[in-house]
């Protein structure tokens, strides 16, 4: 049951990010749900790896690598987030429709 | 959100990974969390309140949600797990190896992408015309 408890967090963690990213309007809540998803997937990863029969550090080692790449994307996103706030005075995603035909 | 980050701390450390642990508390915990309060404190100063925090198709959202969540569900309890039966831990040093040998060019690549991240986002968010930007 061990694994499929973890499995189970995981799965639902990644619904909770799925979800506020798909219904929030705020741009930095946005981010924080896409931190959510790849938590969970992070979770998920060091779960099977501590369940895998041989000793491999695979699972480990990606998982350290997603949360490099997981700081970097949270680093860029949050700088652009607040470019864009600071020139459109809004923090909503629907305003930010100038690409629109 | 740093109580959810905290307690996938906690699972690492319980399955047997103390170095992801670890990591997990020094990014996520001192890091990112904090990166996300100063933009917060930043940005919402003003409108704190926002008219609609939700989009004006919520439902879906919450229909697709509930359909993965059931998807995954689904398959994780209905799969035999007979080969995974106890935790095996992975010991730093074993990770340590594998990182510095197998997983060798993962790593310089992860260097350099961080390298390029905070480039970018120095470039991205200081503010034109103003060379004091404390970002």
């Amino acid at each position: 049951m061990g694994l499929q408890a973890y499995l189970l967090v995981s799965a639902l963690l990644f619904t909770i990010g799925a979800f506020g990213f798909m219904a929030r309007r705020n741009a930095i809540l946005m981010l924080i749900s896409i931190e959510l998803m790849l938590n969970a997937v992070n979770l998920s990863l060091v779960a099977f790896n501590a369940y895998a029969p041989d000793g491999s550090p695979a699972g480990a080692i990606f998982a350290l690598l997603v949360m490099a790449v997981a700081a970097a994307e949270a680093t860029v996103g949050l700088a652009l987030v607040i470019a864009i706030i600071r020139t459109r005075k809004t923090a909503e995603v629907d305003q930010y429709a100038d690409l629109k035909e | 959100m740093m109580v959810c980050f905290g307690s996938l701390a906690g699972m690492y450390a319980l399955l047997g990974a103390p170095i992801v642990a670890a990591a997990q508390v020094l990014i996520y915990l001192g890091a990112i969390s904090v990166l996300i309060l100063f933009a917060i404190m930043l940005t919402q100063a003003g409108d704190a309140n926002l008219p609609r925090p939700f989009h004006p198709q919520v439902w879906v959202a919450g229909l697709v949600a509930l359909i993965i969540v059931g998807l995954i569900g689904y398959t994780v309890l209905q799969t035999d797990w007979h080969g995974a039966l106890a935790v095996t831990a992975v010991s730093v040093e074993t990770i340590a190896t594998a990182l510095f040998s197998d997983y060798a060019l993962p790593f310089e690549i992860l260097s350099l992408l961080l390298l390029v991240a905070i480039i970018g986002a120095i470039y991205i968010a200081r503010r034109p015309e103003d060379d004091e930007g404390a970002n």
